[in-house]
Order: C-alpha cells, then sequence, then structure tokens
C-alpha cells in the first residue's frame, strides 16, 4: 500500500485545479484516464476525491453520495463509513444524497449496490482524504506523518499541536483523482463501523419532523392531481373542464394529449377537482384485451421469447437413479408502497427543479429532459425519502407528472400527489415467471443433472427515456417506449440467482426473455431472485426428499463455498433444526447467495397451518447472513428482519388481480399483505461478520431463501408439494383436504 | 280465595311435572370417540358441505378460538346462551356421544343426556335435515380436530334459566319431523325448499320471532333480527331499491356481495364465507325457491323515488365522511357502493346503517375482503343520527327518521363493549 | 371553523368536508398524519380524537368542533420523544418510516386506556395500520416496551 504525498495526488492526476465551488464541476469531468488502474466501487466514475468528501475552512465535512435512502439505512451506514476513515465522531459529517447538481452519478439505488459501489467508493476516499490532511499536516508540523495522530476532527503532532481538519484544507487540496491503492483502516481499530449506530433519520420520522418528499412545503406551493385514463392505452377523446373551472381554489387545468392534471391551492380542493375532471372526461378504449388471469402463463409461455443459455455445463451422466420434475409459477406482484408516490417541482429562470423519491435522479433526470424537450443541464433533480419502494414504483412518474404540470405554472412550485388507486393501478408489478426444473439423483442421493428454464418479461422498464415514463406515453405526441432488454449476467433479471448456488457438475439453465408484457412490469425487490431461488430451493427439497436426506444436510452435501456452508450451518443451529415441530407445524429451510456474489443468506421456519381453514401462520424465523464487513449489524438484521416478513407476505398472500382492461387491485382490500395478525412471534437474524472483507449487497438477500423456507415448512407441515404462488389459505385447504 | 292459591299451585305443578314428564328422554348411553377410519371419506366431504351451508362454525367458534369448540356467547332476549363445543373432545365436546344422540339433538332438540336444547340452536329448522346428511354431518363434526374447552355457563333470567320448561314451550310452537319434498314442485324447488327451511336455517334471522322467541307464523323470511344486525325480507318485502333477480341473488350468496346490493354484513358475512363452498346447484337450488312464490323478492316493487332532504350537517358529514368512498367509480365488492342502491340505505329501519357507520368492516385478515372505516370514534351520537337521517331520507328509506337514535345508541354501546374486551 | 389540534384552538379556513388530515398537513403544516390511502385501510393518517385512534383521511372536519385532536407532534420531540417516540427509537422499529408516525398514535390510543396490555391484545389493536417494510415484529416490541415505562410511571406516581 503506498502511502500518499500531495505531490503525488497533484501531479498523477494530469491537471491541478486551484479553485473548487460548492456547485461541483466533479461528475461532469471525464473519468480517470485510461493509463490508471481500476478504481474501487464509484470512484471509477467519479474518481476525484472532493466528488465525496470535502471539508471547509471551519472543519465542518460533507459527505457526496449519489445514493438516495430508501429506507435500507444507508445515510447512518456512508456516514459510518465516513467517520471511521476520517477518525470523526458519527454525527460530525453531514451527508448530501442522490442529486444531480452536487454527487455523483451513481446510476440507481437498486441491487443492493450502495455499500458495495458508494460504501466502497466513500470509504477509499474518506481514506485517502485522511492522508491527504496527515500529509498536509505534517508539513506544516515538519513532523513524519507517522508520527502524528487524528482526534475528532483535528490531527495531533507528539509535542501535542493540534491542527483542525479546516486548517488543513487549501483549496483543491481534495481536487485530485483517487488512486487505486490506498491505507484502509484496520478492522481491529473501528469504533464507528461495525457498531449499532442508531439511524440518523428515525428520530424526525417518529416525531413529526419533515422526513419525506411528501412533508415538502416551499412559499407559493400549489397542490395537483393527475386523472389517469380508466386503462392503459385508453386516449382522451374529450374532456369537458366546465365544473373544474368554477370549484374554489382552482388555478388550472393542464392537459397535453392524454395527459391531464389539475392545480388547486389546497391539497382537497385539488381532489374534488380530480374527481369532476373524471367525471368530465371521455375515453377512447384501449384496443386488444388482456388475457384472462387464469390463463396468464399459458398465455406468456405462447409470447415470443428469446432463449438465452445461462449456464451450460458438463455433460448429463448415464444411469441415474432418480429423476424429478417440477414447475413453478409466479404471478404478478405489487411494490405497495405504504406512500403512494409524489414529487415536488418548480421552473424558475429556465431551470426545472424537481424533488423526487426516484431511485436514479440522473436517469429520470435524462427522461425528464427529454420529456419536456429541454437540456439535461436545465433539469435538477434531487432525492428527497419517499416511503419504501422496494424497486422501480410510481416515483419516476410522479416526478414527470410533476415537472409536466410545473412546466404549465412558470415560477410557482407544485406538489403532485398520486392517490392509491393510482399507484397500484400503474405502478410497474413485478413480473409473472414460470420456471421448469428437472434433475437426477445418483444411487447416493447426490445431483448428478440439473436443468433449469425460467419464463419472463424484463425486470427493469426505468426510465431512461421519456417513453418509459407513463407521461411520456400520454402525450399528444407521445415517445415510443424503447424495446425492452434483458439485463446481463451477473446481475441478471428473469434470470437473476437462476444459476444455484451449488456444487453442480452436469447443470444447463435457460431464461426464456419475453418481451411483450401485457401487464406494466418493472423492478421488484430481488427481481428474478425471489422467484428463481423459491423455485430452486423448493425444488431442493423435494430433491432431498426424493434421496431421503434432511434437507439442509442435503444442502451441505451439495455446497463448495465456506461462507455458503457458515450460514446454512448458522441457521440451522440458531432455529434448532433437527428437533420434530409440534401438532400442525411444519419447518422449512432456504438458502441463496444473492445474484451469487451479492451477500449469503440462510433462513429457517416454523409455519403453523389451520386444518380447519387452511390459514398458515409464520410463527418463527431464524436467519443468518453474511454481508461481509458488516458497517451496522442492527441496519442489516433490519434488513433482512424485513426482507423476510415481505416475502412471506408476497409468498402467502400477494397477486395483482386484473380483467380484460387492466389491473383491478387498486386497494388495501383488493390487494391483502400481511396485518398484525399474521406476523410472526419472533424473527431473529444472526449476523456473521467478515471484518476486513469487501461489503456484500444484503437489502434484498432474503427475499428468496424466506420464500423458499415458507413453502417448505408448508409443505412439512401438510405433506403436500404447492408451487404456485401465493400459496393461499384457498390452495392449502384445497392440498390437505377435509 | 284459598281455592284460587290452590289452584294456582296445582297449575305450577303440574305444570311443572307436565314439562318434566313431557320433556323427559333417556340418556343415550356414551361410546368411545369414533376413529376416523370409522367413516368414509365421502361420507365426511359431504359433512363438510353440509356444515357450510348449515354455517355451524360461526356459532360453534368463539372470537379467535378453536374452531367449533363452542363459547361464543349468543343474546337472547331471554340472556346469554354460549355454543357447545362440538369437537370430538370426549369431556368438553360431543366426542361420546353415538351418531343416535347427534340425530336426536338435531331433529327433537335433545341432548345425549336427554337434556332440552335451548332453541338459540336453531332445530325447528334443522328438524328438517334427513338422517342421511344428519349421519354425513356426523361424519364430519366427528372427524374434526377435538379440542378441550369448556363454555362459560349461560347466563338466562329466571325462569329461563330451567331447561326443563322448553318441553312446554315445545308443546305449542314445534313439531319435530323431517322434510318432506312436495310432489307438486320441481327437484331443484324442493332441494331449495330442503336447505332454506332446514340446514341453512335462514328463518333462524330472517323470520320475525315473537315474545316467546319462537317464529311468527304466517310471516316467513318477512325481516328479523340477528346479533344486533337487521336481517332483512327475504319475501316480496325485501328493501333492496333495486330489484332482486335469480342471478343477483345467486351472485350475492355466490360472493358474498352484490354490485347493485351491497355487501353481507355482520352475521351474513359470516354465512357468506362458509357458503365459499357450497356447489353451484345448492346455492340455486336455495334461489329458485326463495325466487318461487307469490311472496317472492323478486316480485317486488321498487319505492318511490327519493325526494331531495333539505341540506345541511348530514349532507356535508357525507361528502366529507363518506364520498371519497363511495362517490368515486371502483365499485364493490371493494370500493363503497353507490349507496343509492344500497339495500342498507333503504332498510325498513335503520339499525344496518347505524352498525357499519359506526364500526364499520374491520380488516379482518389477508383475504380479498371489503373494509370500511368505522366512523364511532369521530363522530358524537347526534352527528350519527344526522348523517344517518340525510342518508335515509336522501334514498327514499321508508320512515327515514324513525328509530335513529335507538339504532345509534345500540351501535355505540356495542362498539364500547368490543374496545374493552379485545 | 375552529378545531382543537394539540391543545390549541386554530381557525381553518378549508371546505367544512375536507378530511382533517389535509387540514393537519396544510393549513397547521403538521407532518405526523400522512396519506397513506385516502380510504381507512391503512391507518397512516391515524390521530386521536377525545382520546380514540381515527383514520384522519376520512373524517371531516366539520364533524370535529368542540373535539380534542392529538397529534404525533404533541407526544414529544426529536430531543425530547415521549415513552413511544422514545421505544420505537430504542428498538429502531422503523425502516422507511412512513407507517411510523399511525403506528404510534395507534399505540398511544390502545396505552391510553390499557397500559398493560397483552401481546394479543396490541397485535389487536395494531391491526388497522399496515407495515409494508416488514417491521411489525420491532413494532410489536416497542409497545410493549413504551408499555411497561408508562406502567412504571403511573405506579410511581401512585
Amino acid at each position: 500500500m503506498t502511502t500518499l504525498s500531495r505531490r503525488a495526488l497533484l501531479s498523477g492526476s494530469g491537471a491541478l485545479i486551484v479553485s473548487v465551488s460548492l456547485r461541483s464541476q466533479a461528475q461532469t469531468l471525464p473519468p480517470a484516464p485510461p493509463d490508471t488502474a481500476i478504481l474501487p466501487g464509484s470512484l471509477q466514475q467519479a474518481p476525484y476525491l472532493d466528488a465525496w468528501i470535502r471539508i471547509d475552512g471551519s472543519g465542518a465535512i460533507t459527505v457526496f453520495t449519489g445514493k438516495a435512502e430508501l429506507g435500507q439505512g444507508i445515510k447512518t451506514a456512508l456516514l459510518q463509513i465516513a467517520a471511521e476513515e476520517l477518525s470523526v465522531r458519527v454525527d460530525h459529517p453531514r451527508l448530501v444524497t442522490a442529486d444531480t447538481a452536487l454527487t455523483a452519478n451513481e446510476g440507481y439505488t437498486a441491487g443492493s449496490h450502495s455499500l458495495q459501489d458508494s460504501g466502497t467508493a466513500i470509504r477509499f476516499a474518506a481514506a485517502q482524504v485522511r492522508q491527504v490532511l496527515l500529509n498536509e499536516a505534517a508539513t506544516i508540523f515538519q513532523q513524519p506523518a507517522g508520527q502524528l495522530h487524528l482526534d475528532d476532527g483535528a490531527v495531533v503532532a507528539p509535542d501535542g499541536r493540534r491542527l483542525n481538519y479546516g486548517a488543513l484544507v487549501p483549496p483543491g487540496i481534495l481536487h485530485v483523482v483517487a488512486q487505486p491503492e490506498t491505507q484502509l483502516k484496520a478492522p481491529g481499530a473501528y469504533t464507528v463501523v461495525s457498531t449499532n449506530v442508531p439511524r440518523v433519520d428515525i428520530p424526525a420520522k417518529a416525531t413529526g419532523g419533515q422526513a419525506f418528499v411528501q412533508d415538502m412545503r416551499l412559499p407559493g406551493m400549489l397542490h395537483a392531481r393527475v386523472v389517469r385514463p380508466p386503462h392503459p392505452g385508453a386516449r382522451l377523446a374529450a374532456l369537458d373542464t366546465s365544473a373544474v373551472a368554477v370549484m374554489p381554489g382552482v388555478t388550472q387545468v393542464v392537459q397535453d394529449g392524454s395527459f391531464v392534471a389539475v392545480v388547486a391551492r389546497q391539497e382537497f380542493q385539488a381532489i374534488k377537482a380530480m374527481r369532476a375532471l373524471e367525471a368530465g372526461a371521455r375515453w377512447q378504449a384501449a384496443a386488444g384485451t388482456l388475457p384472462p388471469q387464469a390463463d396468464i402463463f399459458a398465455h406468456l409461455a405462447s409470447l415470443p421469447a428469446q432463449d438465452i443459455s445461462v449456464l451450460n455445463r458438463g455433460t448429463p451422466p448415464s444411469g441415474t437413479a432418480k429423476m424429478l420434475s417440477a414447475r413453478y409459477t409466479r404471478p404478478y406482484q405489487m411494490h405497495g408502497s405504504i406512500g403512494p408516490s409524489c414529487a415536488v417541482a418548480q421552473l424558475r429562470d429556465g431551470m426545472m427543479t424537481i424533488w423526487t423519491h426516484s431511485q436514479g435522479v440522473y436517469p429520470d433526470r435524462a427522461a425528464i429532459a427529454e420529456l419536456l424537450n429541454m437540456p439535461p443541464a436545465q433539469v435538477h433533480c434531487i432525492h428527497v425519502e419517499g416511503s419504501g419502494c422496494y424497486g422501480h414504483n410510481g416515483a419516476d412518474d410522479a416526478a414527470a407528472d410533476a415537472a409536466l404540470i410545473a412546466r404549465a405554472m412558470p415560477g410557482q412550485p407544485v406538489r403532485l400527489q398520486w392517490m392509491r388507486e393510482q399507484e397500484n393501478g400503474w405502478e410497474p408489478l413485478g413480473p409473472a415467471m414460470v420456471s421448469q426444473v428437472h434433475a437426477s439423483l445418483d444411487g447416493h442421493g447426490h445431483i448428478v443433472d440439473w436443468n433449469y428454464a425460467v419464463w419472463s418479461n424484463t425486470h427493469s422498464t426505468r426510465p431512461g427515456n421519456a417513453g418509459s415514463l407513463l407521461a411520456g406515453r400520454l402525450l399528444a405526441q407521445p415517445f415510443e417506449p424503447p424495446s425492452p432488454r434483458p439485463i446481463p449476467l451477473p446481475e441478471g433479471g428473469g434470470d437473476r440467482n437462476s444459476i444455484p448456488g451449488y456444487d453442480l457438475p452436469s447443470a444447463r439453465v435457460v431464461y426464456h426473455f419475453i418481451p411483450q408484457m401485457p401487464l406494466r412490469v418493472s423492478a421488484m425487490r430481488a427481481l428474478g431472485g425471489y422467484m428463481n431461488v423459491f423455485s430452486i430451493e423448493s425444488f431442493m427439497d423435494e430433491l432431498a426428499s426424493a434421496a431421503g436426506a434432511d434437507p439442509v444436510a442435503f444442502r451441505l452435501a451439495h455446497l463448495d463455498d465456506d461462507r455458503a456452508k457458515a450460514v446454512v450451518k448458522r441457521a440451522a443451529e440458531g432455529f434448532g433444526w433437527g428437533a420434530k415441530p409440534p401438532a400442525g407445524h411444519g419447518y422449512g429451510f432456504g438458502f441463496a447467495r444473492y445474484k451469487n456474489l451479492a451477500a449469503y443468506c440462510a433462513v429457517a421456519a416454523e409455519l403453523a397451518v389451520e386444518h380447519e381453514t387452511g390459514r398458515t401462520r409464520l410463527v418463527r424465523a431464524v436467519a443468518a447472513v453474511d454481508a461481509g464487513q458488516v458497517v451496522n449489524p442492527d441496519g442489516l438484521r433490519n434488513q433482512v428482519e424485513g426482507a423476510i416478513l415481505q416475502s412471506t407476505s408476497w409468498t402467502l398472500y400477494e397477486s395483482a388481480t386484473f380483467d380484460a382492461s387492466g389491473v383491478t387491485s387498486l386497494d388495501w382490500a383488493s390487494y391483502p399483505i400481511m396485518r398484525f395478525d399474521a406476523v410472526p412471534d419472533s424473527v431473529e437474524v444472526h449476523v456473521i461478520d467478515r471484518p476486513g472483507m469487501p461489503f456484500l449487497g444484503a437489502g434484498e438477500c432474503g427475499q428468496g431463501p424466506a420464500a423458499a423456507a415458507v413453502a417448505n415448512a408448508v409443505a412439512h407441515a401438510t405433506g403436500q408439494r404447492l408451487r404456485d404462488l401465493p400459496l393461499t389459505r384457498q390452495k392449502v385447504k384445497a392440498a390437505i383436504g377435509i | 280465595m284459598r281455592f284460587v292459591l290452590l289452584l294456582l299451585v296445582a297449575l305450577i305443578v303440574f305444570g311443572a311435572g307436565g314439562c318434566i314428564w313431557l320433556g323427559w328422554y333417556r340418556a343415550i348411553p356414551r361410546v368411545q370417540p369414533p376413529a376416523r377410519t370409522a367413516f368414509p371419506s365421502a361420507a365426511i366431504e359431504h359433512g363438510a358441505v353440509l356444515a357450510a351451508l348449515g354455517n355451524c362454525v360461526s356459532c360453534h367458534t368463539a372470537p379467535g378460538g378453536a374452531p367449533f369448540a363452542g363459547g361464543r356467547a349468543v343474546q337472547t332476549p331471554f340472556g346469554t346462551i354460549y355454543a357447545s363445543n362440538i369437537t370430538p373432545d370426549p369431556v368438553t365436546g360431543i366426542g361420546t356421544w353415538p351418531e343416535a344422540a347427534f340425530r336426536r339433538a338435531m331433529r327433537q332438540g335433545v341432548d345425549r343426556a336427554g337434556d332440552q336444547l335451548y332453541p338459540a340452536f336453531p332445530y325447528d329448522h334443522f328438524t328438517e335435515v334427513s338422517d342421511a346428511d344428519d349421519a354425513d354431518l356426523y361424519a364430519y363434526l366427528m372427524t374434526r380436530a377435538p379440542v378441550r374447552a369448556g363454555v362459560p355457563a349461560n347466563e338466562l333470567s329466571f325462569p329461563f334459566d330451567y331447561r326443563f320448561l322448553i318441553a312446554g314451550w315445545k308443546l305449542v310452537l314445534f313439531r319435530p319431523a323431517a322434510f318432506r319434498p312436495d310432489a307438486t314442485q320441481s327437484a331443484e324447488w324442493n332441494r331449495g325448499a330442503y336447505l332454506v327451511q332446514g340446514l341453512a336455517h335462514c328463518g333462524a334471522c330472517h323470520t320475525p320471532h315473537d315474545f316467546l322467541g319462537a317464529e311468527q307464523s304466517g310471516r316467513s323470511l318477512a325481516g328479523g333480527e340477528a346479533q344486533g344486525w337487521y336481517a332483512y325480507a327475504l319475501d316480496h318485502n325485501a328493501p333492496a331499491p333495486v330489484p332482486w333477480t335469480a342471478d343477483s341473488l345467486y351472485a350475492y350468496l355466490r360472493h358474498g356481495w352484490q354490485a347493485q346490493h351491497g355487501d353481507a354484513l355482520g352475521p351474513m358475512r359470516e354465512v357468506t364465507d362458509d357458503l365459499i363452498t357450497a356447489p353451484d346447484d345448492d346455492l340455486r337450488a336455495m334461489v329458485a325457491y326463495l325466487a318461487a312464490g307469490r311472496n317472492s323478492p323478486l316480485r317486488h316493487r321498487p319505492p318511490p323515488p327519493p325526494i331531495a332532504p333539505p341540506a345541511g350537517r348530514g349532507e356535508a358529514l357525507y361528502r366529507g365522511a363518506c364520498g371519497g368512498c363511495h362517490d368515486n367509480s371502483r365499485g364493490p365488492p371493494f370500493a363503497g357502493i353507490d349507496l343509492a342502491e344500497s339495500t342498507t340505505t333503504h332498510a325498513p329501519n335503520p339499525a344496518n346503517l347505524a352498525n357499519i357507520i359506526t364500526s364499520g368492516i374491520p380488516a379482518a385478515g389477508e383475504e380479498r375482503e371489503p373494509i370500511m372505516p368505522g366512523f364511532g370514534a369521530v363522530l358524537t351520537e347526534r352527528q350519527t343520527e344526522d348523517l344517518i337521517a340525510w342518508l335515509r331520507a336522501r334514498f327514499g328509506a321508508p320512515d327515514p327518521a324513525a328509530g335513529i337514535a335507538a339504532a345509534v345508541q345500540a351501535a355505540r354501546s356495542e362498539m364500547t363493549q368490543r374496545e374493552a374486551t379485545p | 371553523m375552529i378545531l382543537n389540534v394539540n391543545g390549541q384552538e386554530h381557525d381553518i379556513d378549508v371546505d367544512p368536508d375536507t378530511p382533517l388530515l389535509y387540514a393537519l398537513r396544510g393549513e397547521l403544516g403538521l407532518n405526523g398524519a400522512k396519506y397513506g390511502c385516502g380510504l381507512g385501510q391503512c391507518g397512516a393518517c391515524t390521530v386521536l380524537v377525545d382520546g380514540r385512534a381515527a383514520f384522519s383521511c376520512v373524517t371531516p372536519v366539520m364533524a370535529l368542533a368542540g373535539k380534542q385532536i392529538v397529534t404525533l407532534e404533541s407526544l414529544g420531540s426529536a430531543d425530547n420523544p415521549g415513552p413511544l417516540q422514545h421505544a420505537f427509537i430504542q428498538e429502531q422499529a422503523a425502516q422507511c418510516g412512513y407507517c411510523t408516525a399511525g403506528m404510534i398514535m395507534r399505540a398511544e390510543a390502545l396505552l391510553r386506556r390499557n397500559n398493560q396490555p397483552s401481546e394479543a391484545e396490541i397485535r389487536a389493536a395494531m391491526q388497522p395500520n399496515l407495515c409494508r417494510c416488514g417491521t411489525q415484529v420491532r413494532i410489536l416490541r416497542a409497545v410493549g416496551r413504551a408499555a411497561a415505562v408508562i406502567r412504571t410511571a403511573a405506579e410511581a406516581h401512585g
């Protein structure tokens, strides 16, 4: 590890920039010159140190991330990382999150990449900044840098002289390109990372502080509502605004093609006006109808598909003892954000500013700029928290709606809030999927051949392009939605986690990518990983049963990866695997390494089945997770606990409903999710910390394993294998009989 | 004077003695609880369907309790009766009952030990169930999970706590007899009659009862009461503003809601939840029976169109509290019904309207079912009365102002009671 | 129209059929009550009216004359949180936190009438409120924790 000298830093970049303005140009400058090595994490996209860390003359530290707080605790974790490497108290730095004018472009806060990409960048940048400060102090103190130590935002000389960080940052000192190697703090010396620093955002949320984009109030802000078509594809034929024009508080109606919105002074006035506008709108029905919901899987399988070979390893052996097949299905499912999407927008002096909870402020900006026919530099997207999104929900579209409305009322800020029915009816759903597994066991109960196929639409229709936005398709001059493309591995979309994490010398995996989308779909937490792990892990249990093996022992026998084995063993031990469940209860197990490259997670579940009704309840779950170097253990546990409950809700209850014209699950009555009566008695998450190892994304690692654990517990409790999600009360009852 | 006294004493003694003599039934000896293998699975499965049609699980399950283990409080004008444990537990349930004892309970309203059963258990209907169906019901009940659970003692005022007096009641008001088909009617009609009069015991709620707790003769299905809810008339007095048809009645029973009539509420919701497993043919037969005849609900005339009542507090309350769900385009079963078409707003009395405005339809669990917020916490009695008065006048309910205060009081006291005992 | 919110009278200029939620957020600038569905199905808008939990999204202001409305803000502040707020923070009983305000108010209504609820009673009381992130186990723990604190304080005061 080379220690940095100031000279080396400044000369290494090939450019010396003396002044730095707060409105950073760092993200518009080209990335590191091609002759430098690959930089860790998102430093590769934004290699200047001051794209990540700024220190002003008073010693105030600002940390920048292109990622967004979604409720996963990333604000706190990133502050911990920065504070640790900078050797300051965790409440010393201030964090600025995704903002197209201020932060690096880190794409979407998605795929559990935040710690891997942004956390790594901030960690390395902060460590290098620390070294810059030490070197600067060394020059001033005339002491070797190695003799100096850091204390609460100051560099201290052996004789006790102190220099505050604020005194060590002449202009431009941090505007240097990061080095590929740096001296990181040893995990053994951590005082902030790997501790349960309380979430910095929770106090405001528990006490009525301004915490969400929904809470924003700008001077002169007006309230808006959109009127959506009765179903996708319908076009506006006529709009009678006479009733609305005389309603109190209404300031204007915005209409462009089939895009309709109304603005009013008070929020309820906007809602009443929206209802009046709905009554005054006449629509031309869309051509074509949706297939009956009961036929959706057959319908999807009949659509043209690209057959992508994801894995083709080895050759199937001859003479196998047992062969098993199974088919699994997953319906369309909803993100179901508790707070429907919202955005605030204002057009002032030619600049469109949008406050949005979009997961990707840069891509959304690009799409909105195209939508408005404005240069991207004139569109400024700032992330402000919304409610949990769990993927691509209505946030990006609400931002576009708000911008269109703001454009019609220059100078005035407008707050656009979607209604519950609009969020449920128009959010992109988690795609319906089918999987087919076929495997063979040898005489020793070992898997000797594995064949897996999965059918799915794309798992990402994120903007991007104006055509990806709902508003873009409604305008009088509509934008075309881009052709959907599969997300390449190792990330994957429908094929995410389609390659089992087991040692399978002969294995084939095929992804049937279906471009045509009957319903609007996009990324939902874990993407294809939820369904693929549900299928693979259910089938592992079916194979274990055929082999006469214990499900956990069967998995361990097929695992090579020590870290995988460790989480499996820890979850099983923590659960008390091997004991007999009480009458009417079943035990189930699920394991996966998210994307085969992120966090490892194993879940053991106990489920009770009420024979008379078929009603099931998750009684308890015990999980183990290995996310590499842990930043905030309780934050990690909170995420995995939440994943287990959410995935259990998906698995036992959830499917979006639709009729010939569109989605019909428009509220919580028609799309029930887990309520307190079904919440388990306990959920334990054992964290296996790996000090010094790279961060592994854990935000989505629980979805698949929990689903499988629940499904396997149902099979164990009832003796019946259910393969079609969700595992509703009716399906369980039909399986167990009278 | 002494003669009169002597006469009175004699009457009481002979009356009581007569009841005891009439009501005396021998105890049927206990048996070992039968094993599941004692019953063909076809019998058990058919018994499940019959139990769904008879909605047994509803009365015989306490809130949050194990299915069929009893303990649910049934309010009667004579006090509270606790439904018995009919799981096959040998100690607290009917595990030691032979089939003959079960059949006698259904046919004659007498338990295994020979004691009279209170007609809160509607054996005046179940008496019509055939021996074969009783056998299948027995097969189903005896193969449920046995639950060791005693039920609280009944809380009945004197003299109703003396079971043997029921024999006197039966003498006048009850004739045990299995159903006999009417040869002049179709098979479907007879099936419907058998179910409606018998197992489904619709009249237990939907027929007005007299002061002795018996159904008023000649007023079958003319409207009744159940657990604080008004059970609408199923005859030509059916209050629905949109006339019922055979199809809409079938859909209502099939799904528990119908777009032009409303959702099943209160105890009827429990009935339609159970009917989910009932065969289509049986539901259609019940509809055929109800729809036929000179008292058919299909034959009634819709009410006169409503007059616009004066705007006032009620209307503003409606717009702010109700309009959000009931005025939008979504429609039942999950969004509010258009109240112009709702049976509840047009009912002959405001009991159900008061109940649903006060307590709503709570989010019960994780099934697709209507949810409606209750307004008992935010509306005073007076405000609830104003809202109901406006709704009933607005939508043309008969005698719109009558009985509102009492209905609201009853609804609110039920809400308070429920809050105190979770 | 006069509304009594958190012990203070406010003169609010909104249409009488305006649901309380919008008066609280728009006219009084309070963040506690949140829009989740507008249908009384999710509880994100929960406030107290005369001590009882209510869905502010379906409660018209004209029904509230003379009633005491209590919102999250009156239970404490970030610097000085009340027992429930403190318990939620101690248990880190939030992920996105959008449901948190409504959860705390629903629990507040329960603890005002019953400061030693069993877990079954807590679950039943909280049933009208949804949490999509799956934090309910922590929420149950936080309510139990707050109940214990409130109980101890009540016993200390005799």
